[in-house]
């Protein structure tokens, strides 16, 4: 397991996603990128930079952001539309049903500053649901990496994948702790430490946390698989079905609702193949508010503490 | 090539073909499909450069056509069995379980010609400005033509889509209007007012074509092909062409009340009866 109390590299992800997108570019004359006038907050200013002609400045217009996605697909070009998560999923839910996921269209939607890490703007800006709204359609690839790295591969693999993905990853700075020449591997779980006690599942920026849990964990004696879900879906069932096999007890945690989000997914997958006690570490029923991403982590539960804390809880119903 | 008369002639079948298929699904949205029948013959046989017996979905070399009003499938469905992109008998199916001639189009089902999901309104034009968009930059220089209802207006992403195709300078694109003043619950006028079209389109950097008979196969001729001659110049073109929901059939006729309803076994022998079997019925 990596040593979560070294000093290791702060990246945003959505820079992961910035240089990633040039790189998909460099590999493929067909990856266009557009964006609904949020280029440099989103990253895709290097791609912009480095392929005028393939980048579409769409204005403060996502639905329409999207249809052209779509048509432009038709072509053989292989669109990325970055925004901010809530406005590229939740705002133009019907516009990503209809043109994309029902129509099968291979375009990439890039959701950046997703769930409360977004920080200071607010509820409005911190979706908490995009993960199970997008989750929630036929043809959709659901992508969720866990540092500025593997956003950097993720985005490499989505273009590479032939067909609709939602990938969403974060705006602030996070450690950087994965290994850049690991490869993306759509659909298969990573796992970061093997126990034999508890499985905790996480997927985003909760990914960290679960490590920290999981290394202070190992001080009380309780040995933790930590296991990566970057792709929601499909869901790499195999290994959550294995592991909780082994240890008999799961937490999952994540930076999304309670609802849709990985727990469900996980809880589902459980029920029908693995009945195993667990709890979840998410964001409750409610919307989120202002405050710097660190405090929000805190203050709504969302921290290695949380998910120590669950793994107490879900040890004494094993 | 057709000449005005044979078009005129697919037409007639093609009436035949839109009472028909409703009739027999006891659903679908005969009026419409009436009210746009004679652009819809004359756009697939005579406009558009697009060979339906090699139909692919990329569209490289050829016109691409979106019918954002996704509902008049009947119409759609008729004149591109007429055309060749599928066998006319499969009209039969139209909305039955299992069919490729699905209620609203779609790709999930594998129907030649049809490139992309419609239905919920507002969003052919974004996708067609897409298509037209990516034929720019592969040197295509062919065009992309869109349909669309004047209750569809009412989206607010046709303004997003209007202003982005103006602003862009998208001049390889055509999107028709099918002007009949009716929607499901009574005239544009009442339910919204879609106020000076020709000011707002004009305003938003579009050049205006207008066909003040819709229902008239030269005048829609005459319109299209002006709109095409219009192309290539900086602005993208909008065909303001007036129509009567559910033309061809008197009592289907100046009436929303055959928007999404299909006539009875009764009515569609009346219709019948006014509607001359030109082709042979599928």
């Amino acid at each position: 397991m990596i040593n979560t109390s070294e000093n290791i590299a702060m990246k945003d992800l959505r820079s992961g996603f910035g240089e990633g997108l040039v790189a998909a570019g460099r590999k493929n004359p067909n990856v266009v990128a557009l964006t609904a006038d949020v280029t440099g907050s989103v990253k895709m200013d290097g791609f912009a930079k480095a392929f005028p002609e393939r980048f579409v400045q769409c204005g403060i217009a996502e639905a329409n952001m999207t249809g052209i996605a779509a048509g432009m697909s038709l072509n053989g070009k292989t669109p990325f539309i970055g925004g901010f998560a809530e406005f590229v999923t939740g705002r133009i839910y019907d516009q990503i049903r209809q043109v994309v996921a029902y129509s099968n269209k291979n375009v990439k939607i890039c959701g950046s500053h997703a769930g409360i890490t977004l920080g200071e703007d607010g509820a409005t800006h911190q979706t908490m649901e995009d993960i199970g709204l997008m989750k929630a359609l036929p043809n959709m690839t659901v992508l969720v990496p866990c540092d500025a790295n593997q956003t950097h591969n993720a985005t490499i693999a989505a273009a590479e994948h032939n067909g609709p993905v939602y990938l969403r990853f974060g705006r602030p700075k996070m450690p950087n702790f994965t290994d850049i020449n690991e490869p993306f591997i759509i659909g298969k779980a990573q796992i970061l430490n093997q126990g034999s006690d508890v499985s905790i599942i996480a997927t985003g920026h909760l990914v960290w946390e679960a490590l920290v849990a999981a290394q202070a964990l190992e001080k009380e004696g309780i040995r933790a698989d930590v296991i990566n879900i970057h792709t929601i879906k499909p869901l790499d069932c195999e290994t959550i079905i294995a592991s909780a096999h082994k240890t008999g007890a799961v937490v999952t945690a994540e930076e999304h609702s309670l609802i849709n989000g990985l727990g469900d997914s996980v809880a589902h997958v459980l029920a029908l193949n693995c009945p195993t006690p667990m709890r979840m570490v998410a964001m409750e029923d409610r919307f989120g508010e202002s405050g710097t991403p660190m405090q929000l982590m805190e203050h709504f539960g969302l921290k290695s503490k949380n998910i120590i804390g669950q793994v107490h809880n879900v040890l004494k119903m094993k | 090539m057709k000449t005005l008369i044979e078009l005129q002639d697919i037409a007639k079948q093609v009436r035949r073909d839109i009472v028909r298929m409703t009739n027999k699904a006891k659903s679908g949205h005969p009026g419409g499909s009436l009210g746009c029948t004679e652009f819809m013959t004359a756009l697939h046989f005579n406009i558009m450069n697009a060979d339906p017996a090699h139909f692919t979905m990329e569209g490289r070399g050829e016109d691409m056509f979106f019918m954002s009003n996704g509902h008049i499938t009947p119409v759609l469905y008729s004149v591109m069995s007429r055309r060749g992109y599928f066998p006319v008998d499969e009209l039969n199916t139209f909305r039955f379980l299992g069919t490729r001639l699905q209620g609203h189009p779609s790709t999930a089902h594998n129907l030649p010609g049809i490139r992309m999901a419609s239905g919920s309104l507002g969003q052919g034009l974004s996708v067609a400005i897409g298509a037209a968009v990516a034929k720019k930059m592969d040197g295509d220089k062919n065009l992309v033509f869109t349909l669309h209802g004047d209750g569809e207006l009412q989206e607010g992403q046709i303004w997003e889509a209007v202003m982005f195709a103006g602003s862009k300078g998208v001049d390889n694109l055509i999107s028709t209007i099918d002007y009949n003043r009716q929607q499901i619950d009574g005239t544009t006028d009442h339910v919204m007012s879609l106020g000076n079209l020709q000011a707002k389109w004009e305003a938003f950097g579009w050049q205006v074509v207008n066909i003040a008979d819709g229902n008239d196969m030269q005048q829609v001729l005459d319109g299209l092909g002006s709109a095409r001659s219009l192309t290539g110049k900086g602005k993208p073109i909008c065909v303001i062409m007036k129509t009567e929901m559910g033309y061809g059939v008197d009592f289907m006729q100046g009436t929303n009340k055959y928007h999404g309803t299909p006539p009875s076994d009764e009515e569609l022998a009346k219709a019948l009866a006014q509607l001359p079997e030109t082709l042979g019925d599928y």
